[in-house]
């Protein structure tokens, strides 16, 4: 097999690049995708390759990007929207929640809306208000939509083509902490589907579960566990919904014990939907209550303070403590 | 195309009116030229704003004249029928399209069959002239399905859209995608437009001035039929708009156009040239249809504790049908048998409907499921059995 190294953001550059040159219904569009190529860089050479008719750079308005990406999903298009920041999402939820995410089931089967929502999110980079937000639960607790984020290079190169080729409108968050450290990417087939979870790491003790950029705060805590003689099972969730909980009830029936973690605040979040599930679905196997461990219920703080915010290995390796003991 | 006249009635500095800031609304909104073909009293008299439109009439036969009146009755009987199929608990809701015929028969006739129509909620009688069948609708309204009809197959009429402006932005989606599927061949019977329709309420929402926006950005196919009836539901058109709505579009960059919304004729003419114009790629258009709602919202609604009787009588006698039968009649063109004929027909549609109404079925539980994704969910699968199940339960107890 080949495979080469590459950031996250070179993935999904390469990987948008495949699902455009693949079927010339596929679009990209959002707010400087093009000559710029995104403020991340990640739709770079995108526009000179394949025209500005097929990555629009459009009005600044998010309500438009999504709105006009129904219109021309109900064209036959695939359009591919960039939302530029987490927190500039709003303006579009209404056209994601009320329309997008509805507009299937009102069709009765007589229309399919290929609409991929690319959002970068979290926060440890230090930018200003709006910048660092994890509004995942939010698209995760409305039915039409598919929610998926990718934490490594391979994943995020694969599932953005598995995302485009769903018929179905895909939420696809990208941890924009992780688009510059570089990863192995398996160039000829993917090693599993957008919507499965992945152990990332072996362990017997206890399961600690997480998605984007979390996976590797998790790998982090599961070293520093090793050291200290215990061995820690860290699951990427990968898809937010629909959840794959046959990995999550395996690890746990093998473990006894599960911490979830997530960038985002923890009520009504993510991980207290998890917790509540994996309590129901393995009640017996459980030697401790399912842990959470989340950003605190505050609006995302002035960077100086996302360190203390933001849930780090430490406060990982606290809960994972705090099971251990029960 | 005409100059809006924007003098208002009243010399006034809305900026320095307490009144105003403290929720009186100025009455200057209604300021501006309409083209008109026929006057309300049913004489062919265009004004000076309906000469460049004027053409557009020499494609109508008598034929078509005649099945303009007899859409716009059709239309008045099935509407006045479902709002009594409301009160007598047969439906939801309904929200009366009572008034509005002329402006939407006339722009619903100028549309061409490859031309694609994004509705709000209230057009009724485009639905109908689309091929629509019309107790779809009345499913719809009477809780058994968010759609109804499958749009390709149904004169490419779009699902009823019930947030207000949403269908702008799909409209100019869909028309952006018709403009990169291939550049105007110059042939109409051919080349695709896009119309959507919306109200004067809606000018006030973000996604219909984004889909102003998007629209002349990439010089969309399309026409933006705005019906201005005055009223979102308690809020007269004032507090939406201080400027004449159809003098907002030129800031946007579409060719504007503003009608007499209860003459079939102005309507049908000026959409005509505005289709016309937008698919043969000369950008997006926009048509103010000054018209009114003479009845409720919808059943849900009481007029009365928000506008005077004065109003409403004043409008009674623009009323578009009456305004469109003296025209027909002063030409010669219906003749009193012709017009029995119609009530008849109306009488004859309406009744039908009535009848499959009260056949309608109860609605498949499936449907809660069943197209909540495209491709297969476990979520909504397992639900869809757990359901079953549960349900089957009550039988065996049984």
């Amino acid at each position: 097999m080949s495979a080469t190294t590459w950031t996250m953001a070179k993935a999904l550059n390469q990987g948008l690049a495949k699902a455009l040159a693949d079927d010339d219904r596929v679009l990209l569009m959002g707010e400087d995708v093009g000559a710029l190529g995104g403020v991340f860089r990640v739709t770079e050479g995108l526009s000179a390759r394949f025209g500005t008719g097929r990555v629009l750079d459009t009005p600044l308005a998010e309500s438009g990007i999504v709105g006009a990406a129904i219109g021309l999903a109900m064209r036959g298009y695939r359009p591919i929207c960039e939302i530029q920041f987490d927190g500039f999402i709003y303006p579009a939820f209404d056209q994601i929640t009320s329309q997008l995410a509805k507009i299937t089931a009102r069709h009765e089967g007589s229309a399919r809306f290929p609409v991929v929502i690319r959002v970068p999110y979290g926060g440890h980079i230090g930018a200003v208000e709006h910048h660092q937000e994890s509004p995942e639960a939010y698209f995760a607790h409305t039915a039409g939509l598919r929610v998926i984020s990718p934490s490594t290079p391979n994943d995020a190169y694969w599932m953005i083509q598995q995302a485009v080729a769903s018929d179905d409108p895909v939420m696809f968050f990208e941890p924009k902490s992780r688009y510059w450290p570089k990863g192995e990417v398996e160039l000829e087939s993917p090693a599993a589907g957008m919507h499965t979870t992945r152990v990332a790491r072996g362990g017997t003790d206890a399961t600690v579960l997480g998605h984007g950029a979390m996976v590797s705060v998790l790998l982090q805590a599961a070293e520093v566990a090793a050291k200290e003689g215990t061995s820690l099972e860290v699951l990427d969730l990968r898809s937010l919904s629909p959840i794959d909980y046959g990995p999550i009830l395996r690890s746990v029936e093998k473990t006894g014990r599960l911490v979830v973690a997530q960038e985002a605040p923890g009520f009504a979040s993510l991980g207290s939907e998890i917790a509540a599930t994996v309590a129901e679905r393995a009640f017996y196997a459980l030697q401790a209550p399912v842990l959470r461990v989340s950003g605190f219920d505050a609006p995302f703080p002035p960077a100086k303070l996302e360190s203390v915010y933001l849930p780090d290995a430490d406060r990982v390796l606290d809960a994972v403590d705090r099971a251990l003991d029960y | 195309m005409p100059t809006p006249d924007l003098a208002p009635r009243r010399s006034r500095d809305p900026h320095d009116d307490t009144k105003d800031r403290m929720g009186t609304v100025p009455e200057t909104a209604d300021d501006a030229v309409s083209v008109q073909m026929i006057a309300p009293d049913g004489r062919f008299e265009p004004n000076a704003a309906a000469e460049e439109f004027l053409p557009y009439l020499e494609r109508l036969d008598d034929d078509l004249l005649r099945r303009f009146y007899r859409d716009m009755v059709v239309a008045r009987r099935f509407d006045t029928e479902a709002g009594h199929l409301q009160r007598q608990g047969q439906l939801a809701l309904w929200p009366p399209s009572l008034g509005q015929e002329a402006a939407q028969v006339g722009s619903a006739h100028a549309a061409r069959p490859q031309d694609t129509i994004f509705p709000a909620y209230r057009e009724h009688a485009v639905a109908m002239i689309r091929g629509v069948d019309v107790v779809d609708i009345i499913r719809m309204m009477r809780g058994l399905t968010h759609g109804g009809w499958v749009p390709a197959e149904h004169g490419n009429f779009h699902l009823y859209t019930l947030v207000i402006g949403s269908q702008t932005l799909h409209a100019t989606g869909y028309a952006m995608g018709v403009g990169f599927d291939g550049a105007a061949t110059g042939d109409p019977a051919r080349d695709e437009a896009v119309m959507v329709y919306f109200g004067d309420g809606a000018t006030s929402q973000g996604d219909t001035n984004e889909a102003f926006i998007w629209a002349a950005s990439y010089q969309t196919p399309q026409v933006f039929f705005l019906q201005n009836n005055h009223w979102a539901i308690s809020v007269p058109v004032t507090r939406q708009s201080r400027t004449p709505l159809v003098a907002r579009a030129a800031g946007f960059g579409l060719r504007a156009t503003r009608i007499d919304g209860n003459d079939v004729l102005a309507s049908y003419a000026v959409t005509a040239k505005q289709l016309d114009d937008a698919r043969a790629g000369r950008g997006p258009g926009f048509i103010e249809a000054m018209t009114y709602r003479l009845g409720a919202h919808t059943t849900s609604d009481d007029p009365t504790r928000y506008r005077g009787a004065d109003e409403l009588a004043e409008w009674e006698a623009r009323d578009p049908i009456a305004r469109y039968r003296h025209h027909l009649e002063s030409r010669g063109i219906v003749d009193p048998a012709y017009l029995a004929e119609v009530d008849r027909e109306a009488a004859d549609f309406v009744a039908d409907v009535r009848r499959r109404t009260l056949a309608l079925g109860p609605a498949d539980v499936g449907l809660i499921f069943d197209n909540v994704y495209a491709e297969d969910h476990p979520v909504t699968r397992e639900q869809k059995q757990w359901l079953q199940g549960y349900e089957a339960g009550f039988g065996e107890a049984r």
